[in-house]
C-alpha cells in the first residue's frame, strides 16, 4: 500500500499523543474484556446447574437450616428419585481472605448425584472409609500446595471459630467442565454433625427428579407440604437456584453493560479529540495535497485508516493484555467465578469495538478534510 | 487554439452581505510553451486568478478551458483528477510536508498514478536531477535552505509532467541569489522542457525572465 508511508508519518509525528490515545483505548478494552468475561463466566455457571436436580432450602434465607425430619417426607414426594443434603461450612485455611467453598455433604447419596466431580475410584473408596477425610478440587490443591494424604487444619467462620478442624485429603476431583469449578472442599456430614454436638441440621436438600418436566409440580408439592411447618421451604431447580445466587447483587450483566457503554463513549471522546487535534494541525497540508490532486475520498480514507490504526493497536494491546493477564494469573474471582476465562469470542467482540471506535473517532476529521476549502486555507496559512 | 482560454471571467467574493468584486470580464489566451508573467499590486486578484485556473476556486461567471477541457464545468472529483494530471502548483512558502523527505515530497503526486514503485523512483530521481538536488533526496525540509526547499517544490510540481505550471510569487520569500537560481530553473523548464508557465511576481527583475508581462490592476488585465 503506497500510502502507508503517509499514514505512518502522520501517526508518528506526535508520538506522545498517539501512544497516549492508544493506551487509553487499551485500558478501556482491557476493562471491557474483563467485565465481559465476568458476564460469560456467570452465564456459564448458570448453565452448569442441573435441570434434574432441585434445591430445597429455607424459604427465609439460605442462611437458615432445615429440619432433619424433612428427609423422609421429601423422599416420598412423587417424581423424586433420591434425596441428599449438605451444609455450608465456611472453612478458611490460615488466611481468612483466601476464600474457597467448603461443604459438608451426605456423601453416600451426594456423590452419586454429582457426577461432575470426577474422582478416581480408589480415592473415592478411601474417602468413604474415613470419618475426617476430604475431597478437594485440583485447583484448590494447587492454590495451597496440598498433597494427597496430607492433613490440613481448617477453621470455620460459622461453627466455633476458635476450633481447628483437622481433615485428611483422601481424594482429589477434576471438574467435568471448567465452570463447575475446581476449588471445592467437600467432607463428611457426620464429621460436622458430631463436632457440633449433634445439633447440626441440613443447610439444604438436593432432590434428584425423574424428569425435568416434573420440576414445577415437585416444587409445588414440596413447598405446599411445609408451608405451615416450623420451616417453610423454597424449592427450585439447581440452575434457577444458581442463577438467583449469582445475581443476588442485582442485575450484574445489566450493570456491566452500562459501565461498558459509559467507558466506550468516554474513550470515543478521547480518541475523537486526539484525531481532531491531529487533523487541525495539518489543515494546510491537506490543502496542499488537494492542490496536488488528492481527492476527497482518498484524503478521508487516509484519516480514517490513521484513526483506526491507533484504535486497533490500542485494542490489541488491551484485549491480548487481558487474555495474557487472566490466563497467567489463572484468575477465578477468588473462587466466586469458577471457569472464568477470556474467551476468543470476547476477544473478537473487543477488537470489533476497537475498529468501530477508531472509525467513528475519525469520522468528523475525515469529513472536515473533504470540506476543507483549498484557496481559503492556503491564504490563511500564508 | 490556445492551451489556456479564459472567457469573460468574473470573480466576486461575498463577505456577509457585501459583494467584493475582484475582477470582471477577463479574457486571456496562453499558448503551449509560453512563459507568461503576471504582475499587479497587492490585492489585485493575482492569486485569485491562479486559483481559478487550477480549479481550486469557482468563478462567479465565465469559463476556463485548458487543452480543450472546460475546467469551470468539472465536478470536485473531476477537478482533483484533472489537477493531478495537468497542473503543477508552486507556492511562495514552498508548502512541503515537513515530515517527508525531499524524495517523498516529490513522489506525492505520483502516488495518484498507476506507476510502479520502480517507475516512480525513476521519475522522482529525474525531477530531483532537473532541480539539482539528487544528492539531497533523503533530506527533510528543515535540513534544506529556502532556495533548496523551493527547488524541491518545483520538482514536485514537474514530476508528473503537467501541462501547465502555475507559480505564485515563488521567489517572494528568497534572497536575491536563491531567487535568481529559481528563476533560471524556471526558464530552463520553459526552454529545455517546453513547459507552459504562468508566473505571478512583484519583482520587476523576476518579471523580465518571462517572454511577456501582463498587468492586473483594478480588475483589468492588460497584456
Ligand atoms: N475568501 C475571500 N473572501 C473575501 N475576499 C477575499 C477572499 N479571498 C481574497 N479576497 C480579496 O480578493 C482580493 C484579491 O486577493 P488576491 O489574494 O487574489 O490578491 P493578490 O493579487 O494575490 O495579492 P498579493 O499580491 O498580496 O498576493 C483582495 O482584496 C482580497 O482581500
Ligand atoms: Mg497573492
Amino acid at each position: 500500500m503506497k500510502y502507508a508511508r503517509l499514514i505512518w508519518v502522520n501517526l508518528t509525528r506526535n508520538k506522545r499523543r498517539t501512544i497516549l490515545t492508544a493506551l487509553s483505548v487499551a485500558a478501556a478494552l482491557f476493562l471491557f474484556v474483563s467485565l465481559r468475561s465476568v458476564v460469560t463466566a456467570l452465564e456459564d455457571a448458570g448453565e452448569v446447574g442441573s435441570e434434574t436436580r432441585m434445591i430445597t432450602r429455607n424459604a427465609i434465607s439460605i442462611a437458615f437450616l432445615l429440619p432433619e425430619a424433612y428427609y423422609s417426607r421429601l423422599v416420598a414426594v412423587p417424581g423424586v428419585k433420591s434425596v441428599t443434603w449438605a451444609a455450608w461450612f465456611g472453612g478458611v485455611y490460615r488466611d481468612p481472605r483466601d476464600w474457597f467453598a467448603s461443604l459438608a455433604i451426605k456423601a453416600d447419596s451426594y456423590l452419586p448425584m454429582y457426577p461432575e466431580f470426577i474422582i478416581p475410584a480408589e480415592q473415592r473408596q478411601a474417602f468413604m472409609a474415613e470419618h475426617t477425610a476430604a475431597i478437594v478440587g485440583s485447583g484448590l490443591m494447587e492454590r495451597f500446595g496440598w498433597r494427597l494424604g496430607q492433613t490440613v487444619n481448617l477453621r470455620s467462620t460459622i461453627f466455633a471459630p476458635d476450633q481447628e478442624w483437622p481433615f485428611t485429603i483422601r481424594a482429589v476431583y477434576e471438574p467435568s467442565e471448567p465452570a463447575v469449578g475446581d476449588e471445592w472442599f467437600l467432607f463428611h456430614w457426620e464429621y460436622l454433625y458430631e463436632n457440633t454436638g449433634g445439633r447440626m441440621t441440613p443447610g439444604w436438600y438436593v432432590l434428584q427428579i425423574e424428569d425435568p418436566a416434573l420440576a414445577a409440580s415437585v416444587a409445588r408439592s414440596v413447598d405446599d407440604q411445609f408451608r405451615n411447618s416450623r420451616a417453610a421451604t423454597r424449592t427450585e431447580t439447581e440452575r434457577a437456584f444458581q442463577t438467583s445466587f449469582l445475581t443476588m447483587w442485582g442485575n450484574v450483566g445489566m450493570l456491566i453493560n452500562v459501565i461498558g457503554m459509559a467507558v466506550f463513549f468516554a474513550i470515543l471522546l478521547v480518541a475523537a479529540n486526539a484525531m481532531m487535534m491531529a487533523a487541525r494541525e495539518r489543515t494546510s497540508e491537506v490543502a496542499v495535497l488537494k492542490t496536488l490532486g488528492f481527492g476527497d475520498r482518498l484524503l478521508s480514507t487516509l484519516v480514517l485508516v490513521e484513526a483506526a490504526a491507533i484504535s486497533v493497536a490500542g485494542g490489541l494491546l488491551g484485549v491480548l493484555g487481558a487474555k495474557l493477564f487472566f490466563d497467567g494469573t489463572e484468575f477465578q474471582g477468588a473462587g466466586f467465578l469458577p471457569g472464568f476465562e477470556v474467551k476468543w469470542v470476547t476477544i473478537a467482540i473487543g477488537m470489533a469495538i476497537a475498529v468501530v471506535l477508531g472509525l467513528v473517532s475519525g469520522l468528523l476529521p475525515a469529513w472536515q478534510a473533504t470540506r476543507l476549502p483549498v484557496a481559503g486555507t492556503l491564504r490563511r496559512a500564508a | 487554439m490556445a492551451l489556456l482560454e479564459i472567457r469573460s471571467l468574473s470573480k466576486v467574493y461575498q463577505r456577509d452581505s457585501q459583494a467584493i468584486p475582484v475582477f470582471e470580464d477577463i479574457d486571456l489566451d496562453i499558448d503551449t510553451g509560453e512563459f507568461l508573467v503576471l504582475m499587479g499590486p497587492s490585492g489585485s486578484g493575482k492569486t485569485t486568478l491562479l486559483n481559478l485556473i487550477a480549479g481550486l476556486d469557482e468563478p462567479t461567471t465565465g469559463t476556463i478551458t485548458v487543452g480543450g477541457e472546460e475546467v469551470t464545468a468539472m465536478s470536485r472529483r473531476q477537478l482533483a483528477a484533472w489537477r493531478s494530471d495537468h497542473v503543477g502548483f508552486i507556492f511562495q512558502l514552498y508548502n512541503l510536508l515537513p515530515v517527508l523527505t525531499a524524495y517523498q515530497n516529490v513522489e506525492l503526486p505520483l502516488l495518484l498514478t498507476h506507476l510502479s514503485k520502480k517507475e516512480r523512483r525513476e521519475h522522482v530521481m529525474t525531477a530531483l536531477e532537473v532541480v539539482g538536488l539528487s544528492d539531497r533526496a533523503d533530506h527533510f525540509p528543515r535540513q534544506l535552505s529556502g532556495g533548496q526547499e523551493q527547488r524541491v517544490a518545483i520538482g514536485r510540481a514537474i514530476v508528473s509532467d503537467p501541462t501547465l505550471i502555475l507559480a505564485d510569487e515563488p521567489t517572494g520569500d528568497l534572497d536575491a541569489k536563491s531567487a535568481d537560481e529559481i528563476l533560471t530553473l524556471m526558464q530552463r523548464l520553459n526552454r529545455e522542457f517546453s513547459k507552459t508557465i504562468l508566473l505571478v511576481t512583484h519583482d520587476q527583475r523576476a518579471a523580465e525572465r518571462g517572454e511577456a508581462i501582463m498587468h492586473l490592476d483594478k480588475g483589468v488585465l492588460t497584456r
